[in-house]
């Protein structure tokens, strides 16, 4: 069963069986967001490091960057998201979601919140 | 809920912007603007005391009409841009909000003291379904022509009822006492082709419409010819160039101005909002965005700003800086989304 972590940018972020990350924006962020109607996503193969912003996500209110949650290279963007971006809305932590990436060797996946942290944290918002 | 000038104003309903932004363009949107100031002159001299501050013309509004007209200072710049509407016995303004005070200010100086109308809120019902509601709640209103205005009952209550608005679309604006606006809301909302809409809509709905939103695509430093809004502006006052900053804006009309605004549309689909740097395409600083957004109509981001006037011809290729990049655009006319009024 894959695994899912999350950060205090309220990403969520998801250990596939292969290794690979998936990543997207949590149900609390897009509400916050409110309609969505334009994503960038990063080129596939960017090497990124932690906290480095690679993605914008822009509602009808404003325009936010979207990081990387850890560091590594991207391996594969949803398309799917950028032609519909209301996707994000509809199913956030599902099709909605952004990139896949390969982590690099000194990531630590155990380093992001837990559901139950990440619970926590937005009840400090 | 944000905070605007003092009030507290909802940016949006639950059922979001999109699908407030669509109700106005294919039912019927109520938005609660009580938040705009609301004056009356009084008094046979009134609107030739007006005509003082506007290079609009007053005077020749006949009664039951309603007009655009620009508060202009004397470098020739816009002080606000307000609707002036004739009832029997008052000259009815509708101001921005935030610049309720420094027009009153303006009124002041020029020995003007208008009744200020702070019990009073204000909606505005928009969309092609208006027309049906009224004719159901309001029959003389549903009779108006465009910019008409006429006093008539709503449930019971005396409402100062404009054929007006700021999306684009056949509408009305309500001017209710404070103490019968929830009861008028509710009884509007009770309409199944009525849908609560916020700030933020109105916001997408006048931006498609082309409209100025003051402190953005006009203020105290942009003339009305730059912001294209000479058509505000009648022959016989062009004349006698008798308003506040008739001379610069005397020029502006004979030489035309170094700036205009233009409609802009991004090729891609990255916004560009308020602030955003307009570059020729040979590299050359051309304007600023003023404001811009996502148009749901179009389903594409759409914009307005100041352009050099060599640049502001409907097709010129545009660069838009966004996040440090440039996108290319192209100068579009200002009605994004063609405008329904009634005829």
């Amino acid at each position: 069963m894959a695994e899912t972590r999350y950060t205090r940018d309220h990403e969520w972020v998801r250990l596939e069986d292969d290794g690979t990350l998936t990543i997207g924006i949590t149900d609390h962020a897009q509400e916050a967001l409110g309609d969505i109607v334009f994503v960038e996503l990063p080129l596939v193969d960017r090497d990124v490091v932690e906290g480095e912003s690679v993605a914008t996500v822009e509602s009808t209110k404003a325009a936010n960057d979207v990081y990387a949650p850890l560091g590594g290279r991207i391996a594969e963007i949803n398309e799917n998201v950028v032609d519909d971006p209301g996707l994000i809305n509809r199913d956030p932590t599902g099709e909605g979601w952004f990139w896949r990436m390969e982590p690099g060797d000194e990531e630590n996946f155990e380093s992001l919140m837990d559901e139950e942290a990440y619970e926590a944290f937005l009840e400090t918002l | 809920m944000t905070g605007f000038a003092g009030w507290s104003l909802p940016v949006s309903y639950p059922g979001g912007t999109l699908s407030e932004h669509h109700a106005a363009r294919s039912g019927a949107a109520l938005f609660d603007v009580s938040h705009m100031g609301q004056i009356s002159l009084h008094g046979a001299e009134a609107a030739v005391a007006l005509e003082r501050l506007t290079p609009a013309g007053i005077v020749g509004l006949p009664p039951g009409r309603q007009r655009y007209a620009l508060l202009t200072n004397e470098a020739g710049g816009i002080i606000d841009d307000i609707m002036v509407a004739h009832y029997p016995g008052r000259l009815f303004i509708v101001l921005n909000a935030a610049r309720t005070e420094a027009d009153l200010a303006q009124f002041e100086t020029h020995g003007i003291a208008p009744e200020r109308h702070e019990d009073r809120a204000l909606l505005a019902l928009q969309g092609p379904a208006a027309a049906c509601i009224m004719a159901r709640l309001a029959p003389p209103a549903a009779c108006l022509p465009f910019l008409g205005v006429v006093i008539a009952e709503i449930a019971g209550v005396a409402c100062w009822i404009s054929r007006s608005g700021y999306t684009g679309e056949d509408g009305f604006e309500i001017s209710v006492p404070a103490h019968a606006a929830e009861s008028l809301a509710e009884v509007l909302l009770a309409d199944p082709a009525v849908s609560p809409a916020g700030l933020a809509a109105r916001d997408s709905l006048r931006l498609e419409a082309g409209f100025c939103l003051y402190g953005n695509d006009i203020d105290t430093l942009t003339s009305p010819i730059e912001a294209g809004l000479a058509w505000t502006i009648p022959k016989h006052r062009r004349a006698a160039l008798d308003f506040p900053g008739a001379i610069p804006i005397g020029d502006h009309l004979a030489h035309g101005p170094t700036r205009v605004r233009v409609g802009i549309r991004p090729a891609g689909r990255a916004i560009a909002r308020a602030g955003t740097t307009i570059a020729a395409i040979d590299g050359t600083q051309a304007g600023i965005i003023t404001s811009g957004g996502f148009s749901p109509t179009l389903g594409a981001p759409i914009a307005m700003g100041y352009v050099r006037r060599d640049l502001a011809t409907l097709g010129t290729s545009l660069g838009l800086l966004i996040r440090g990049q440039l996108q290319p655009a192209t100068v579009a006319g200002l009605a994004f989304v063609p405008h329904r009024f009634v005829k």
